[in-house]
């Protein structure tokens, strides 16, 4: 008996925390979410529905935000796990320089999302002064100056993407480098006397080895690239739906504060369509997998 | 395939920043042997067996001499164009592929004109299995094999690519002690059919001198002593050889010359022809005898009966061992009493050691 | 065979796969690289300097630290700087004591319900954040801590991955050692702060610095609790000053404070670069 209550003492500030800030919150969401009508400042609501998912359905700025999140997550998912894979497949085979190679590989990962993104959108900005860094090298090739961060939607989805996939690459090449590294050397040894040539190794062997670790990849890419926001602000303000950059993520927070502010109810339903959406691709993602990876 | 070594030296660079002198793992090393030839590279850990054999598959280059293969100096030639079959201590069998594909994987390298059909291979991989008695595993994977099993499978795919020259890294180490002394004849039996030129790699004497046509013993990257394994048991050039092979290990006295006799503590054992001075005398447990006169006293332990042979446990002030063995027939039981036992020695089982180069005399 | 043909044919190789891997390796570096590289240069450029070069230039000719005066006087980037500090500390102390004393109550306690509410908390590491936010903040409204430290620092207290790997790592030290001081009749709080604490300092130390690492960055939550500037963190102050500070044009001094505020974590990561490096790969966590 003084046993289960020393426990439960322990555990207190845990659940208190837990309990106020994430268990009643995730049940709250869902009431908002069917509150028809709700009104943050009176706290009133006129009517239980499916009300607020039609609207959020309806809306274009939802329907925006739906679609670049969707084109950043095809696009830089794979990009950047493909990348990170010859990075790390490159790294794993070097020696010399290893370590300050991992080094710097890591550093955006320590960075301040907001801060470096400033810096991106500076190099690719077309200001009355200057047409930027990455003008300059584009007018090499050529190319007539394009304004990245105000200009037409494809250019500014690219440095979006471009941006993204910088910010998420060192996390992948610290997993796939150490998931390289676990691999029993005596198996290359054993492929290299049987004159096994280096794509088929990496093929036949690398690849199913660290399988395991790629699809964890994929599918935390995945969650990761639906949830994309500040990167998205630090490119191009926080008024994302002029930008017509927004993200679902943006969307939620817009709908609570901001300019369109103060509707709870419609950001619970957008967050309950994002987490249904992340469910859903994840689940298709371990079916998959299990039929992919390999032990 | 003749397989011939030349002055073969392997350097290591010092990872210890205070002494950087390099680690030499093989040195000066030179060998030939012949071919179908099933021999034992031996030595304690260290001895830079290993590193010979990774010389020989080409995962380690050389820093100095050569390689021959026939007549080919393979020295410099990558892994894969040396055709050497390798069974690695772990197996290191694929995890993710079934049997047959481990062993189907090197013949699937083939390029080009020597390139095989699925049903070539297939039909080789399922001769080798039998030559290994594994056909019955083909379909499960290594993970659902026992030990004895993974090491035929490793077997069989170093042998499909049918190697010029077959090399065995510690192949018995991972198995148990019973499972083991079954592999060791597959091993020879194998061997025998196939006549591939074999070295394997041990630190077990017993292993190596069972089933090898030929013992190369190694200390320190320095090869001691090769020959037939009865040979080298026989005739060891020096202490570390004789100490190395036989078990119950040699009995080693501090001795002495003196006007032709050798003399253990102050009893003349028998004549030897050598300048007088200080000397190392290995005798092995089967070169004590009780029958007739005897010149060696030493003070009796115990005594073990083993069935045909008897151990007889003993101490002498001279001995470097902890304790003398001695085996000896059963016969003698019952002349053994009291707390002293008088040896006789068979001249041809002690050796007589330089005390300070550890040569033979 | 030829032989030779076959080694140089195999040298040749290796030195055109190692030519390919070390250009590959350095041009990714030369990206990740740059924008640190163009941040710095450009926080030493002369605002009139900054103007007035149509195409970019990478060197500076008249360096100035007049922007990093300008970071510190025309913004409060001092006060975004101090609110951070305090934000991160808080929280992250806050977040230690909560986390050690569940994870030893995991680990070292039996009591009726364990399993559940160890259950119940790993569940809880699926819910993502943007699900609970919204309510979070309307609990925050309601309780008037808007633009308090209170406010900010609350919800973002409890990690329970955090726990959760404290607690396995708890549960690898040997039981004979609670035993032992349990004869010596050393309390469970004393064997908690003087034995388990000291055995896993490393994961203590990791935990730690990836939650500051977090709180550093940390910028939805903070953005929508806080719109009085007195209480920005740097990542909100950062985005203030990119908006309405210093005149939108004045970049180098922008810079300048990009700068200051990606320089102390640089620090801490150069300074725990293994820790850090190692923490991440066996937590995959991204912030």
């Amino acid at each position: 008996m003084k046993n289960n209550l020393k426990g439960w003492l322990y555990l207190l500030p845990a659940i208190l925390f837990l309990g106020v800030f994430m268990v009643y919150p995730l049940i709250d969401v869902f009431i908002y979410s069917f509150e028809e009508g709700y009104n943050f400042a009176s706290q009133t609501y006129f009517g239980v529905g499916e009300y607020n998912f039609s609207y959020v359905l309806h809306d274009p700025y939802f329907l925006q935000a739906l679609k670049n999140t969707f084109i950043l997550v095809v696009i830089t998912v794979p990009l950047s796990t493909g990348l990170a894979l010859l990075i790390s497949v490159g790294l794993s085979s070097i020696k010399k320089l290893r370590e300050l190679y991992q080094t710097v590989y890591f550093l955006p990962y320590v960075t301040n999302t907001l801060a470096v993104g400033l810096v991106f959108m500076i190099l690719f900005k077309q200001t009355p002064y200057s047409d930027g860094l990455a003008n300059t090298v584009l007018y090499w090739f050529g190319i007539a100056p394009i304004d990245f961060i105000g200009g037409p939607y494809w250019a500014k989805m690219l440095v979006l993407c471009i941006y993204t996939i910088w910010v998420v690459m060192p996390f992948k090449v610290l997993i796939l480098t150490s998931a390289l590294a676990s691999v029993n050397e005596t198996y290359y040894d054993a492929a290299r006397v049987d004159g096994t040539s280096k794509s088929r190794i990496f093929r036949k062997i690398t690849l199913p080895m660290i399988s395991p670790t790629l699809f964890y990849l994929i599918i935390t890419g995945f969650i990761g690239a639906f949830k994309a926001y500040s990167d998205a602000v630090a490119l191009f303000g926080t008024d994302l739906n002029a930008a017509e950059m927004n993200t679902i993520v943006g969307y939620i927070y817009d709908m609570l504060y901001g300019n369109s502010g103060g509707y709870p109810s419609y950001a619970s339903a957008a967050a309950i369509i994002l987490f249904v959406i992340v469910l859903t691709i994840t689940c298709i993602n371990l079916l998959v997998s299990r039929k992919n990876v390999h032990y | 395939m003749k397989v011939t070594l030349k002055n073969l030296t392997k350097e290591f660079p010092s990872r210890n920043k205070k002494q950087p002198k390099p680690v030499v793992a093989v040195n000066d090393f030179t060998l030939e042997i012949e071919n179908g030839m099933l021999i034992a590279l031996l030595g304690p850990s260290g001895c830079g067996k290993s590193t010979t054999l990774n010389l020989l598959s080409g995962l380690q280059k050389p820093t100095g001499g050569e390689i021959y293969f026939g007549d080919d100096d393979v020295t410099n030639l990558p892994p894969e164009n040396r055709g050497v079959g390798l069974v690695f201590q772990n197996y290191a069998l694929y995890p993710h592929l079934t049997v047959k594909q481990n062993i189907t994987f090197p013949l699937e390298n083939r390029r080009g004109k020597d390139k095989l059909t699925k049903a070539e291979m297939s039909e080789m991989a399922t001769e080798v299995a039998r030559l290994v008695q594994i056909d019955e595993l083909l379909d499960r994977k290594p993970s659902e094999l026992s030990g004895g099993q993974q090491q035929r499978v490793a077997i069989a795919r170093a042998l499909v690519k049918q190697p010029r020259v077959l090399l065995l890294d510690e192949p018995l180490s991972n198995l148990d002690a019973r499972l083991r002394l079954q592999t060791r004849e597959e091993i020879r039996r194998i061997q025998r059919s196939t006549g591939i030129t074999t070295v394997f790699v041990t630190h077990d004497q017993e292993e190596a001198m069972s089933i090898s046509d030929m013992i190369v013993v190694m200390k320190e990257g320095v090869l001691q002593q090769k020959g037939r394994p009865q040979e080298v048991y026989d005739d060891p050039c020096n202490l570390f050889v004789a100490k190395f092979l036989g078990t119950p290990p040699v009995n080693v006295f501090d001795g002495e010359i003196k006007g032709g006799k050798l003399y253990i503590g102050n009893e003349a054992v028998m004549s030897f022809d050598a300048p007088d001075g200080a000397v190392d005398v290995a005798i092995r447990p089967e070169g004590f005898t009780l029958e007739g006169e005897g010149c060696f006293t030493c003070s009796l332990d115990r005594v073990e009966v083993m069935g045909r042979d008897i151990s007889v446990v003993a101490d002498h002030s001279a001995s470097q061992n902890e304790v003398i063995r001695a085996i000896v027939d059963s016969d003698n039981l019952d002349t053994l009493k009291g707390d002293k036992v008088v040896f006789g020695l068979k001249p041809n089982k002690v050796y007589v050691f330089n005390k300070t180069t550890g040569e033979r005399i | 065979m030829d032989y030779e043909k076959i080694e140089k044919a195999a040298l040749t190789k290796k030195r055109i796969r190692n030519i390919i891997i070390y250009s590959l390796l350095t041009v990714w570096a030369i990206i990740v690289l740059f924008p640190f590289f163009w941040m710095i240069l450009t926080s030493f450029k002369d605002y009139g300097e900054y103007n007035s070069e149509w195409v970019p230039k990478l060197y500076v000719l008249r360096p100035t630290l007049q922007n990093y005066n300008d970071a510190f006087t025309q913004v409060p980037l001092g006060g975004y700087f101090l609110n951070t500090i305090i934000f991160t500390l808080a929280t992250t102390a806050i977040m230690l004591v909560v986390t050690v004393l569940s994870a030893f109550a995991f680990s070292r306690l039996d009591f009726k319900g364990k399993d559940i509410v160890f259950t119940l908390f790993l569940s809880l590491m699926m819910i993502p954040n943007e699900l609970v936010i919204i309510t979070n903040y309307v609990t925050v409204t309601d309780l008037d801590l808007r633009n308090t430290f209170t406010g900010l620092i609350l919800p973002s207290v409890t990690s329970v991955f955090y726990i959760y790997l404290l607690k396995e790592n708890f549960s690898q030290i040997p039981d004979e050692l609670y035993y032992a001081a349990k004869v010596d009749g050393t309390s469970d709080f004393r064997y908690l702060t003087k034995v388990m604490v000291p055995i896993c300092r490393p994961t203590v130390v990791t935990i730690t610095i990836l939650k500051v690492i977090e709180c550093w960055n940390s910028y939805v939550w903070p953005r929508l609790v806080t719109d009085d500037q007195a209480y920005f963190l740097v990542s909100n102050g950062i985005q203030e000053i990119r908006e309405n500070g210093f005149g939108r044009d004045n970049i180098p001094a922008m810079m300048a404070a990009v700068v200051v505020i990606s320089v102390p974590l640089i620090i801490l990561f150069l300074l725990f670069r293994r820790k850090i490096m190692a923490g991440v790969s066996r937590g995959g966590i991204k912030q």
